[in-house]
């Protein structure tokens, strides 16, 4: 089985995020987005753990999770915070931490 | 190069012979008044009341110890006339040692009863002439101090030692010109005396440093001993940087423009320091260094040119001043050019070098004492035009005054005859030119001191409102007295010939000189010159009434002479001038470049990081894409490595 | 007694007593620990003296009161302590000034960003780190303290003194790290280069002194050492951090700063720079000695343009250091002993200067020159202290700089005659500088401004009189000094490998023959 088919398809959704990240403004979307580039880069270490017959990719890709969940407990905590103390979610508003 | 084969002889050594009997005291001397100098200033208030005494005292004590000194000098051979005392090793750096020696020699033994002698009589004259002064105690300390640091100067045994007391007078001049210092002029007057006097160490500093790198030792006994091994350019050097420095101290051409500012301070130190003996320091620097001067025909040369250029420049200053002081100080300086002169002659004049400049010690002091006691009468004020007719008011004052006057004239049988002519004599023998010049000089001393005299004591009276002259106290006329009886019989030392053969055995035998004609003849054509000077003045100063205020529309010459012969207008335009502007110029240029380079890289990175911390813009999406970019930039950079 | 640890004694009694001053609680008041500092610097003179009198100017051994313990192996480095003649006049001088400037310096530190008690307590730091400095004989140890001396410099100019404080201690500050940084290339440079011996890596002065390091290298590792000591010494061009700093800083600062702190860099160019690379010093004498002459006559020129007082001082220090870097460079015995004796001299000379001229500002309240005028009249004794302590800097015989100012120009003729011109003009800037500023402050009619001032108080003469009266001695009798500076120079003199020139004329041959000078006159 060709893994080149997967790759793409870990590509198409890297970028997705990608673009996501950069150009959305809601903070739940850029967290979405971000999710999403994770699994992209999970989808693509599974797929060579598979093409090179061992576990270390999958391993990888547990990790991969274990901190994408971290993450999501405490970056949503953050957002939640936010929202609560300015009544919005949107990242660009939350840009007093500058020169 | 020296032809050593035209020299009858070479220079004498100075020996070592140390010090024993009465002569073990020598340090005393100078000792005395140091003493007297450290009780009054550190001992401040407390010893107002008796302060002038006791510094009196010091000096008188000196005196009297001169004098034993040199009863015990003569009663010794010539060969042993001389003798070093060992005080303490003052410095040593690797094989350079200086010691704190002091040589006292006929040549010192003059000094001593000149600076205590003389001295003496200041002191004694000072306690009256300061008396209604505030800071008296602080005078007679700086007096004492003065004193001991002269007498350092000549009796050190070292060049270093002679540079201490040397720096000594000049300090001790410095705050005596200063005196009172709350006048701006006078402060001005002593930082300018002091200053121009450090160009002159300049001279002694490196002259020294030449000494020590040609010889490995700047004491005189090593000195005068290898002297005569010395390669032609090094004695020159040390010749004429030791002449730089005699020309600061004695306020010879071109270092000559602090002398008349220094008329600031009161009469008393004019007298003692800018007339008998501080500013005689620079011919006792070259006579006492004869072991240098006899073997460098070039240097002599420059000294006596150095010589004949100031004593017809102060001359001519002279002829043209107002102020009494000021008069006198151009007088003082045109009599030391006739010493300075007279050293540059070589073996021939040394001799006459000192006995002058211990017969104008005499006259000069004299006078500078008289015209204290004028001024005393006169409320202080300095200017001859708002005298005359003083005759009668001050006689003991005219008295005295008129010797000193017919001393500095030349008037046989009177103290300058004998010294000043010996001079011009020994200056014809050596270069016709040169005697000219001195022959002139006196001609032109003959003029500005009878003008000095005649706008003083005849005349009419000029006196501003509220002046009533009267005469100066006992304490004041009594060293007036004494100074005149010396001036009239200092020619008493040329008796025989007996300053010669004294002071032969430290400046070295030397042949006769031989003058084409009689020396009678010749003393006939200086009086002749002298009297037509007196004439000259008569005709223009003593038959006309003279106007109380000076007349402005005078001749280049006057104006010339009344500028000091812009002497001070040359340093301001060629050396103040540029240095203030100089220095601003360089103030910029710290501030500007070298600081400004400092400062400017500083500055440089605070703007640069000004504009990069912009980038910290607090947008999390404009963070992420810095970072897409970073990547991208790796990965391109990896791409480009691998495959490239 | 030799075996007695004077110097670490002398190197912790006053950080010791610092850290005590610092621990005493705030309810104790400010003169308790004011009293305790000057007890402990003067305990510390006390040790000093002791130790000086125990000092053995007949030894064969180059450092004296030698202490060594290994530190840190790896690198060599050890904590080795040891003084030659040169060190002790320093840890003298630092010892000697301590307790002056703590007395002048009473009231200084009430007014700081911090306690009176910290003021205190840093400057009695500054005294034991300054000793260590001048006593170290590792280069490693060295590097410590030369950069630990910057710590309690940097807050007694920031915390304490004029308006620009701040800024001043940055720039200081910046400029110090700077030449350290370059040095401490230098350091690490020196350690490669000793590991690449038998022996082993090795910091010990003794032992690098023996090392060759070949052309190139040494060279190189000379130039870090040395552009370190010029920004400290200060030496033109990398001088401006000094006149702002004085400028900004207390007297009492000024002093520790001028007179013990920047000696390190002269101290430093003769143990490090002359010792331990004697081809690479020999190789940049020229340019040495050229910068040596600029920073005489620019320092001097500085100091005569200069309106403000610590400004001007701070520039004077600038032509001094000139004259004590020709000293050095010109490298022969009355040049090292000139300079020597100048880094003591010029101590004495610039804190009396700054602490009368501080004395003067703390009544007027301003710095500049032209704010004063006829002093003389209402404070005599001060104009008295004044006029000494300027004199003693432009070096007037019978002071104790001249005899070092004299042998420098002496040691500079021998090298150069035109190097000496040069730097002589500075005698004659000198009192420009100083008689200047006294006349322009001094004397003349009294301003309304200035006529209320009291003279000096008994505090204030008793810390400057030590001071004057030491400069009075040592100008009639140097002897104490140069009987221990004279070895040292012959040591440093024997490390680069240089001998005094011989007079021209030899001065044991009879000389009352013209027969025998005519051999010498070619």
């Amino acid at each position: 089985m060709s893994t080149e088919p997967f790759v793409i398809l870990s590509a198409i959704l890297f970028t997705i995020g990608c673009i996501g990240v950069l150009t959305r403004r809601n903070a739940l979307v850029v967290f979405m987005c971000v999710e999403l580039m994770l699994n992209a880069s999970n989808l693509l270490l599974i797929t060579f753990s598979r093409a090179n017959g061992n576990l270390e990719g999958q391993i990888a890709a547990f990790f991969v999770m274990v901190v994408a969940a971290a993450e999501v407990v405490v970056g949503l905590a953050i957002i939640m915070t936010i929202f609560r103390t300015r009544r919005s979610a949107s990242v660009d508003d939350a840009s007093l931490l500058k020169y | 190069m020296v032809t050593l084969e035209s020299l009858p002889h070479l220079p004498p050594v100075v020996g070592s012979v140390p010090t024993d009997g009465v002569f073990s005291l020598l340090w005393l001397v100078i000792a005395l008044p140091a003493l007297g100098a450290a009780i009054l200033l550190i001992g401040g208030k407390r010893t107002d009341k008796w302060g002038h005494y006791l510094a009196t005292a010091a000096v008188s004590a000196s005196f009297v110890l001169s004098l034993v000194l040199f009863f015990g000098l003569l009663g010794r051979d010539g060969e042993e006339r001389q003798v070093t005392q060992h005080l303490w090793d003052w410095f040593t750096a690797g094989s350079y040692q200086v010691k704190f020696d002091l040589l006292y020699d006929q040549l010192s033994a003059l000094f001593l009863l000149l600076i205590t002698g003389v001295g003496s009589l200041i002191h004694v004259y000072s306690i009256g002439y300061m008396e209604h002064d505030e800071r008296r105690r602080r005078f007679f300390g700086y007096l004492n101090l003065f004193v001991a640091s002269m007498l350092v100067l000549v009796l050190a045994a070292d060049y270093v030692g002679v540079f201490l007391g040397w720096e000594g007078v000049g300090l001790a001049s410095y705050l005596l010109i200063g005196f009172w210092q709350h006048k701006p002029t006078a402060a001005a007057a002593a930082k300018k005396a002091f200053v121009v006097n450090r160009v002159g160490d300049i001279g002694l500093s490196l002259g020294t440093a030449l000494i020590f790198v040609t010889f490995g030792s700047t004491s005189f006994a090593v000195v005068s001993a290898a002297s005569s091994q010395a390669s032609d350019g090094a004695l020159t050097g040390i010749g004429l940087l030791l002449l730089l420095a005699a020309c600061g101290k004695s306020a010879q051409f071109p270092l000559q423009t602090w002398l008349l500012d220094a008329m600031e301070g009161p009469t008393p130190v004019s007298a003692l320091i800018h007339a008998a003996t501080m500013v005689t320091a620079g011919v006792y620097l070259i006579v006492r260094s004869n072991f240098i001067f006899s073997l460098t025909e070039d240097a002599r040369t420059a000294v006596i040119i150095i010589g004949c250029i100031t004593l017809l420049m102060g001359a001519v200053i002279g002829c043209a001043k107002d102020d009494i002081k000021k008069a006198l100080a151009g007088s003082t300086m045109s009599q030391i050019g006739y010493m300075v002169l007279a050293a540059g002659l070589g073996p021939a004049g040394y001799a006459f070098a000192i006995f002058h400049l211990l017969t104008h010690g005499f006259f000069k002091a004299n006078m500078f004492l008289g015209a204290g006691s004028v001024m005393h009468g006169m409320n202080d004020d300095v200017n001859m035009r708002h005298y005359g007719a003083l005759q009668k008011a001050m006689p003991v004052t005219f008295a005295t005054f008129g010797i000193g006057y017919l001393a500095i004239l030349g008037v046989p049988p009177f103290a300058g005859f004998w010294s000043k002519d010996k001079i011009i004599e020994t200056a014809f023998a050596d270069n016709v030119l040169v005697g000219l010049c001195a022959l002139v000089g006196a001609g032109v001393t003959a003029f500005y001191m009878t003008r000095l005299m005649l706008m003083t004591y005849a005349g009419t009276k000029r006196w501003e409102k509220g002046v009533h002259p009267h005469e100066s106290p006992k304490v004041m006329t009594v060293p007036l007295i004494a100074l005149a009886v010396l001036s009239a019989l200092g020619g008493l030392l040329t008796l025989n010939g007996w300053i010669s053969d004294w002071l032969n055995p430290v400046v070295g035998e030397h042949e006769e000189h031989h003058l084409a004609i009689p020396a009678i003849v010749m003393s006939l054509i200086i009086l002749v010159v002298v009297a037509a000077g007196v004439a000259v003045a008569w005709f223009l100063v003593g038959k006309k009434p003279i106007p109380k205020v000076a007349p402005t529309e005078v001749s280049v010459f006057t104006k010339a002479a009344r500028a000091d012969l812009y002497g001070d207008a040359f340093n301001d335009a060629v050396v103040i001038k540029p240095g203030v502007a100089g220095i601003g110029a360089l103030t910029t240029f710290d501030t500007t470049v070298v600081d400004g380079a400092a400062e400017g890289t500083a500055t440089v990175f605070a703007a640069m990081s000004a504009q990069f911390r912009l980038l910290q813009n607090g947008f999390v999406r404009s963070y992420a894409l810095a970072l897409l970019a970073g990547a991208t930039v790796v990965v391109l950079a990896l791409l480009a490595v691998n495959f490239g | 007694m030799n075996d007695f640890p004077w110097l670490s004694l002398l190197l912790f009694l006053p950080i010791v007593g610092a850290i005590v001053l610092v621990l005493l609680p705030a309810s104790l008041g400010t003169l308790l620990p004011k009293q305790l500092a000057l007890g402990t610097s003067v305990a510390t003179l006390a040790v000093g003296i002791a130790m000086a009198a125990n000092y053995d100017t007949d030894s064969s051994k180059v450092y004296q009161f030698a202490e060594q313990h290994e530190w840190i192996k790896s690198f060599g480095a050890h904590y080795a302590l040891g003084v030659d003649g040169v060190g002790l006049t320093l840890v003298m001088l630092t010892v000697i000034l301590a307790p002056v400037v703590m007395l002048a310096s009473w009231n200084d530190g009430d007014q700081g960003r911090w306690s009176s008690k910290a003021f205190f307590a840093w400057m009695l730091a500054l005294q034991g780190l300054a000793v260590g400095v001048f006593a170290a004989t590792d280069v490693f140890l060295f590097y410590v303290f030369f950069e630990a001396t910057l710590i309690p410099i940097y807050f007694l100019i920031g915390g304490y003194g004029g308006a620009n404080r701040a800024r001043a201690a940055v720039k200081f500050l910046l400029y110090s790290l700077l030449g350290g940084l370059v040095m401490l290339a230098s350091v690490i440079g020196l350690y490669v280069e000793s590991a690449k011996t038998d022996a082993g890596a090795t910091y010990l002065v003794g032992e690098l002194a023996q090392l060759d390091f070949g052309t190139a290298t040494g060279r190189w590792l000379f130039l870090g050492f040395f552009i370190a000591f010029a920004i400290k010494a200060p030496m033109f061009p990398v001088h401006t951090w000094l006149p702002d700093t004085t400028a900004a800083a207390t007297p009492g600062t000024s002093v520790l700063l001028v007179s013990v702190l920047d000696k390190i860099g002269t101290f430093g160019m003769i143990r490090f720079c002359l010792e331990l690379f004697p081809e690479a010093s020999r190789w940049a004498t020229p340019a040495v000695v050229v910068f040596a002459v600029i920073s005489i006559i620019y320092g001097a020129l500085m100091a005569i343009g200069s309106d403000n007082i610590p400004r001007l001082i701070a520039y004077t220090s600038i032509s001094h250091f000139g004259f004590i870097v020709l000293g050095i460079f010109v490298m022969n015995s009355q040049g090292l002993n000139g300079a020597n004796l100048y880094m003591f001299n010029h101590g004495l000379s610039t804190a009396a200067l700054f602490l009368v001229t501080g004395f003067l500002i703390s009544r007027r309240g301003s710095a500049l020159i032209s704010d004063f005028g006829g002093v003389e009249k209402v404070a005599p004794v001060l104009a008295g202290f004044f006029l000494v302590a300027g004199l003693s800097s432009l070096s007037l015989p019978g002071l104790s700089p001249f005899v070092s100012e004299f042998l420098v120009i002496v040691g500079a003729f021998s090298y150069s005659e035109v190097a000496a011109a040069f730097a002589v003009t500075g005698i004659v800037l000198a009192a420009i500088y100083i008689l200047f500023m006294y006349q322009r402050t001094m004397t003349g009619p009294t301003r309304e401004e200035v006529s209320g001032f009291s003279d000096l108080n008994v505090r204030e003469v008793a810390s400057l009189a030590p001071v004057l009266l030491l400069i009075v001695v040592l100008g009639f009798f140097p002897k104490p000094l140069l009987s221990v500076i004279n070895p040292a120079v012959d040591h440093t003199l024997q490390q680069v490998d240089k001998t005094d020139p011989p007079p021209s004329v030899d001065p044991l041959a009879p000389g009352t023959s013209g027969h025998s000078a005519e051999g010498s006159h070619e």
